[in-house]
């Protein structure tokens, strides 16, 4: 077994290829707008994906007052609660999730952390973000066509989405939804590509696999996914848009609409699922990955203390990913399938607990006898563990196909859903945030704000779901515009519902102080320094703070150790970054 | 595109052979797979998320045959010709595939010349490659219009299930599409290869990098990808 931390006496390889040539931006458009660095793009990414999640935001809130109290708010009509429930599901889970977390956070932190001066295809990184942004545009402009955005909930099933039943179904909604996924996977594809080849040869000296920051293992594991699983996803957009403009039958089986036969015939609404979910589970994990490894590193960073089984953390990671595209039936449980199916994709769901589980393990044994700091960053960490457990515990629920059967149609889903895909990775993108905010500002997130923003966003989840689960287990349906005259309701639950509804707004509006509080920091935070939490990854060790275009200066860095050497015993200091030399360490230049 | 080759760790440090040396590789620093550029680990990791969108497709192709419950029309009846008299069945996709799998010759001929800096014989034999490109899509052309003429749409055929048509507009149209972009890009590279961009190091418009004559194989990679995938239309659209 090699030693992951240090090579003593091992010869450091020579660089293998030379130092790039970087584009130097010769105006203001060319270096804020149309820029081709990373950092920059990486900050485009997030404060469209941000703009983009707020409008989602909204969107919850106008929810839960329908379910909250029914009835009192004229506005929201079935067609605009269905509308609603649309937008928001697939703007949170593609829009802000997946572009936030691999658009933003893998394009500013790939190059830093292995140590590269940009992604390896810059222009093809710029074309990535406008494409993404272009996406929105065309999702934003459904909100203003004809009829309005599509209401087939975020799954959008046929036969359903394209009929006039539903909201968009016959308009321009659905058009422009699936129009917009297939822009967003065309940009998506660009970026990600940049992603996975700047991980596996764009590495700088030194830099091994092994030695990568879980950050970047997670980020990478996921790109490879989604560049895997988003096709599935194109392909069925693709087909479902010829359905609704060409009159094809790929997902339309012969219908009978407002007493008209249509002309449609011969499709099947099942294949549909099967393309769909075989994007959507690996999608689950293409934004809960990179959360892991990010939380990871907070954790260890923040506890002052290595990573607990780093081998471990990353082939759990590997094999989360592997095993993701194997377990897509569990969503269709109800749609019907052969029982063996259904035994095959149950067990291999409960088996992706086993890889998840140790990851949850190292967690809290790398905080075991850590010197915790219970820092901004630190507390969204631990708020991550506590919600993913309990979001990961209902998924075993949920997994089993005799569980699931009645389940499925509840709000238990919902409760679930949230917790494991929803508050979770927030909690790691602010986090994160927190976390990385001085690097790319040079000024600290005021602390006060952010104890606000924690307590309130955390409690206040928690709050949110945990009685959703309640609701979900006495029958309450989701998706029901309201539940009427429903006998097996209590009347709690209604009051219940009231409760959750308050809790979202005011969830909701601790939001704005984040937001507040990060452009109120960019003048008045305090200074951060280069390295203010003392963290040994490549990206605190620049020689300016934030870095400029090109990350490093003259000379590119060299990693001697891996990305965890927190309280090393007998160091001068408690940590020890990862581009310092081992002393006694034989590099090439000496041998030579 | 990638900066080059410094000095090939192969020459400076000893790697193990067969299976050790992949470990070695792969747990080496800088890159997993050394001598492989970043613009042809990015091709082939491109031309493995496009496998996945034309197995998406054929795939949902063949769960709707296998599934409907009209008759499925014969392909070697919808697509024979009459030629002097002589009815021939998949003639035209014979002719199509045998065009196609020419231009993958043709193209990694012109990959040869480039790497023997051959600059004439390169940029001819991409334009060859193209023209080959070229008249494959002329001739799908020609398919989907007598197809057309004989009543075959997106959404119904005289011949049986709908599916047929919508199938075959969708695959092949998105393959054509594919062809068509090769075309394209086959002859952007060979105009630079024709004016020597890549032996005075001239800098690229969009991306203000020094071209290299690997340009030429990597678009050949995605030449072939592209061929492939035909062989895979035909077998299991045409054949079937």
């Amino acid at each position: 077994m090699v030693d992951v931390r240090s090579g003593i006496g091992e010869a450091l390889p020579p660089p293998e290829v030379e130092d790039v040539e970087l584009y130097h931006p010769h105006s203001w458009w060319t270096r804020y707008v149309f820029s081709q660095d990373a950092k920059i793009i990486a900050i485009q990414y997030a404060t469209t994906a941000i703009a983009i999640g707020m409008v989602a935001l909204v969107l919850s809130w106008l929810i839960r007052l329908q379910l909250g109290f029914p009835g009192t708010f004229d506005f929201i009509d079935a067609d605009a609660y269905y509308q609603f429930i649309t937008m928001h599901g697939m703007i949170m889970v593609i829009y802000l999730l997946t572009a936030l977390f691999l658009g933003g956070f893998g394009n500013y932190l790939i190059p830093l952390m292995v140590g590269a001066r940009d992604m390896v295809f810059p222009y093809a990184n710029m074309l990535s973000y406008w494409i993404y942004l272009l996406a929105v545009l065309v999702l934003v402009a459904s909100f203003f066509a004809p009829g309005g955005p599509t209401g087939a909930g975020w799954t959008l099933y046929p036969p359903q989405a394209v009929l006039s039943g539903t909201p968009g179904g016959k308009d321009w909604g659905i058009i422009l939804m699936l129009s917009s996924l297939i822009i967003f996977i065309i940009g998506f594809t660009m970026g990600g590509l940049n992603y996975v080849v700047t991980v596996l040869q764009g590495r700088a000296r030194g830099m091994t696999l092994m030695r990568l920051p879980l950050t970047v293992w997670g980020i990478f594991t996921a790109t490879v996914m989604a560049l895997l699983a988003f096709p599935a996803l194109f392909v069925a957009c693709v087909m479902m848009l010829f359905d609704r403009l060409l009159g094809t039958s790929f997902f339309m089986p012969a219908i009978v609409e407002m007493g008209e036969q249509l002309q449609h015939g011969g499709g099947s609404p099942i294949l549909f699922q099967h393309l769909f979910w075989f994007f959507g589970h690996p999608e689950v994990y293409i934004v809960a990955l990179p959360a892991f490894g990010i939380v990871s590193d907070l954790i260890s960073t923040h506890a002052r203390k290595n990573i607990f089984g780093y081998r471990m953390m990353v082939w759990a990671i590997v094999i989360i990913g592997g095993l993701s595209f194997i377990v897509w039936a569990h969503h269709m449980y109800v749609s019907g399938m052969n029982p063996y199916f259904g035994f095959f994709f149950a067990t291999t769901t409960l088996i992706i607990a086993v890889p998840t589980a140790i990851k949850v393990y190292n967690w809290v044994l790398t905080l075991w006898r850590g010197n915790i700091h219970l820092t901004l960053p630190m507390l969204f960490a631990l708020g991550f563990i506590v919600t993913f457990v309990n979001g990961g515990l209902t998924g075993l629920f949920l997994g089993n196909v005799v569980v699931d059967v009645p389940l499925s149609d509840t709000m238990f889903v919902v409760a679930h859903f949230h917790m494991v895909m929803g508050v979770a990775p927030i909690m790691v993108i602010f986090g994160a945030i927190y976390h990385w905010y001085p690097k790319i500002t040079g000024r600290m997130l005021n602390e006060a704000l952010g104890q606000i923003h924690f307590w309130v966003t955390f409690v206040g989840a928690y709050l949110i779901f945990f009685p959703m689960h309640y609701v979900g287990l006495v029958g309450v349906p989701r998706r029901y515009y309201e539940l009427g005259e429903m006998a097996f309701v209590q009347e709690s639950v209604h009051s219940l519902n009231a409760f959750i509804s308050v809790m979202a707004l005011i969830v909701g509006a601790a939001q704005i102080v984040f937001l507040f509080n990060l452009a109120w920091s960019l003048r008045h935070g305090r200074e951060a320094g280069g390295n203010p939490w003392r963290a040994t990854t490549l990206e605190w060790q620049t020689p300016e703070t934030p870095p400029p275009h090109g990350n490093w200066g003259k000379e590119l860095p060299v990693v001697y150790r891996w990305a965890y050497d927190y309280s090393v015993p007998g160091a001068p200091e408690d940590f020890i970054p990862q581009n310092q030399p081992t002393p006694g360490l034989v590099t090439h230049e000496t041998a030579s | 595109m990638s900066a080059p080759i410094k000095t090939p760790a192969a020459d400076t440090l000893p790697r193990p052979a067969g299976l050790a040396g992949l470990a070695s590789d792969w747990a080496s620093d800088q890159r997993t797979f050394k001598n492989v550029s970043w613009g042809k680990a990015m091709m082939w990791i491109f031309l493995l998320s496009d496998t996945f969108v034309f197995g998406c497709f054929l795939l949902a192709y063949m769960a709707a045959r296998m599934s409907t419950t009209v008759p499925w029309p014969n392909p070697s009846e919808v697509f024979a010709l009459e030629i002097g008299g002589t009815h021939m069945p998949l003639i035209l996709i014979a002719i199509m595939t045998f065009v196609l799998i020419s231009s993958s010759g043709t193209m990694a001929m012109a990959v040869n010349c480039g790497y023997r800096r051959d600059r004439r014989k390169t940029a001819i034999l991409m334009l060859v490659t193209a023209l080959f490109g070229a008249t494959f899509v002329g001739m799908q052309a020609f398919e989907w219009s007598k197809l057309i003429a004989e009543g075959v749409r997106p959404w119904g055929n005289p011949w049986g299930a709908a599916q047929f048509g919508s199938s075959f507009f969708m695959i092949t149209g998105f393959h054509g599409t594919h062809v068509t972009i090769g075309v394209i890009f086959l002859l952007i590279v060979a105009r630079k290869v024709w004016r020597g961009d890549y032996d005075t190091e001239r800098r690229g418009f969009f991306t203000s990098r020094k071209g290299r004559y690997e340009i030429v194989e990597i678009t050949g990679l995605y030449w072939h990808f592209v061929d492939l995938v035909w062989v895979f239309i035909f077998a299991f659209f045409y054949l079937w």
